[in-house]
């Protein structure tokens, strides 16, 4: 078994990006899927913050910091990408307009619901952002994390614990161990058993009872 | 003759009321009207409710703004950043009033203000904790919130250019919020890099019309 890296994760995930998706990459781990998006595809690139048709990084010194992303990143504009105000940008969440959003997560539970905003704990500052709108919103919502917490839990859960961000939303979960896709009745497919991990050890580190 | 542009900062943020509810535009750094802030730490006003996408970096602009004591309350969606020290340390010790809304629903509820809709519904935090207390409806099979508009006093915000019938055009994504705070407040301020002349501005690209506009100051970057 060879457990795959963030990195390969994202490339395993850029994979299952089709020509002319418009796609959001969220913040923080997930922006990592736009280095391995096929060049030889016109994918759209969205954030949240005003902008289809994002490019990558700019060079260092050309730094444009009214042209940056939902994490707050200097980005670069492809051409053909536009700007528009932030009422608008929503609305292409919401009105079902986006085709994919990659998010993060705590925890994902095998009907779907997500939580990745909020720890819970009492002193916590709590930021939402745009997850709760894009987890409503896309049509599909792929997560992508590493499949264990630090001390060993399965963040793919029976329930999820922590706070959640949305409801039945998510589709399909990218993961250090296999890629996972949430069907109906809380049936959870293993789709792409990528690290060579196997059913039974893939069954017992998640605890649930999956399809394969 | 109708002339919007107001020769300087104090002039844009003059007869500002204590209680006043402020829309301040800007994600981050990038559209908030700084010079605007400033005007107004210097000009007086406390006891505001202040809503922005986030919560104020470091101790500029709307940092700076609540680390002066003026703010009694901020409505936004993302607070908690890097450098965020001095909303996390008003917040934890209780002298400011957090209302955490998702980053859409904020945007919508200020857009409702302005376009005269008395709220929404969306699936936006259906089954989350931030729906507690609100209406659940259900449309089409599928639940939604109710969502209030958001209206208020005055409205901050940072555009590129601007003529004296207050017409304004953007850049890049320092437009974000800047269009709809200007639709929802009494008092829209547009703080600008560049004053043009009447008729210069492209028609065609002219992003907020000058009715949603009160005053005009340039402050170049």
């Amino acid at each position: 078994m060879q457990r795959l890296t963030r990195d390969q994760i994202a490339e395993r995930l850029a994979k299952d990006i089709a020509e002319g998706a418009y796609v959001n990459l969220g913040i923080g781990l997930p922006t990592k899927v736009a280095n391995y998006l096929p060049k030889d595809k016109e994918i759209f690139l969205h954030s949240e913050n005003g902008v289809l048709g994002m490019g990558p990084a700019p060079k260092e010194g050309q730094e444009d910091w009214d042209l940056i992303n939902a994490g707050k990143q200097p980005v670069t504009l492809l051409p053909g990408g536009s700007f528009f105000h932030h009422a608008d940008s929503f609305a292409m969440m919401r009105g079902g307009h986006l085709d994919i959003c990659v998010l993060g997560a705590f925890q994902v539970s095998c009907h779907g619901d997500l939580a990745n905003w909020h720890t819970g704990e009492a002193d916590a500052i709590p930021a939402v952002g745009g997850a709760m709108d894009l987890a409503a919103g896309a049509r599909s919502v792929f997560v992508m994390m590493e499949l264990l917490t630090r001390d060993g839990q399965s963040k793919l859960v029976d329930q999820c614990t922590y706070p959640l961000t949305g409801l039945k939303c998510v589709s399909r979960i990218y993961t250090d161990y296999a890629v996972f896709q949430i069907e109906d009745n809380g049936v959870v497919r293993v789709v792409d058993d990528c690290s060579g991990a196997g059913s039974e050890e893939l069954k017992r580190l998640t605890g649930l009872d999956l399809a394969f | 003759m109708i002339n919007k542009i107001v020769p300087g900062v104090a002039e844009a943020v003059a007869g500002i009321q204590d209680g006043s509810t402020v829309l301040v535009g800007g994600f981050g750094g990038a559209g908030q009207p700084m010079a605007l802030i400033d005007a107004l730490i210097e000009q007086g006003a406390k006891d505001l409710t202040i809503v922005n996408n986030n919560a104020g970096n470091a101790e500029i602009g709307l940092a700076a703004l609540m680390k002066a004591g003026r703010v009694r309350k901020i409505i936004c969606s993302f607070p908690r950043q890097a450098d965020s020290y001095v909303f996390d340390e008003l917040y934890r010790s209780g002298k400011l009033e957090l209302e955490l809304v998702p980053q859409g629903t904020l945007a919508e509820r200020v857009r409702a203000g302005g376009a005269g809709i008395g709220g929404f519904y969306t699936r936006t935090g259906v089954g989350t904790m931030l729906a507690q207390g609100k209406e659940v409806r259900t449309i089409h099979g599928e639940d939604y919130l109710f969502e209030a508009p958001i209206k208020a006093d005055v409205a901050f915000i940072k555009a590129k250019c601007g003529d004296r019938w207050g017409n304004l055009t953007y850049n890049k994504t320092a437009r974000n919020f800047g269009p709809v705070h200007a639709t929802a407040a009494g008092l829209t301020v547009a703080q600008v890099d560049t004053i043009v002349e009447l008729g210069e501005l492209d028609p065609e690209a002219v992003v907020t019309p000058g009715i949603f506009v009160q005053r005009v100051v340039q402050v170049r970057s």
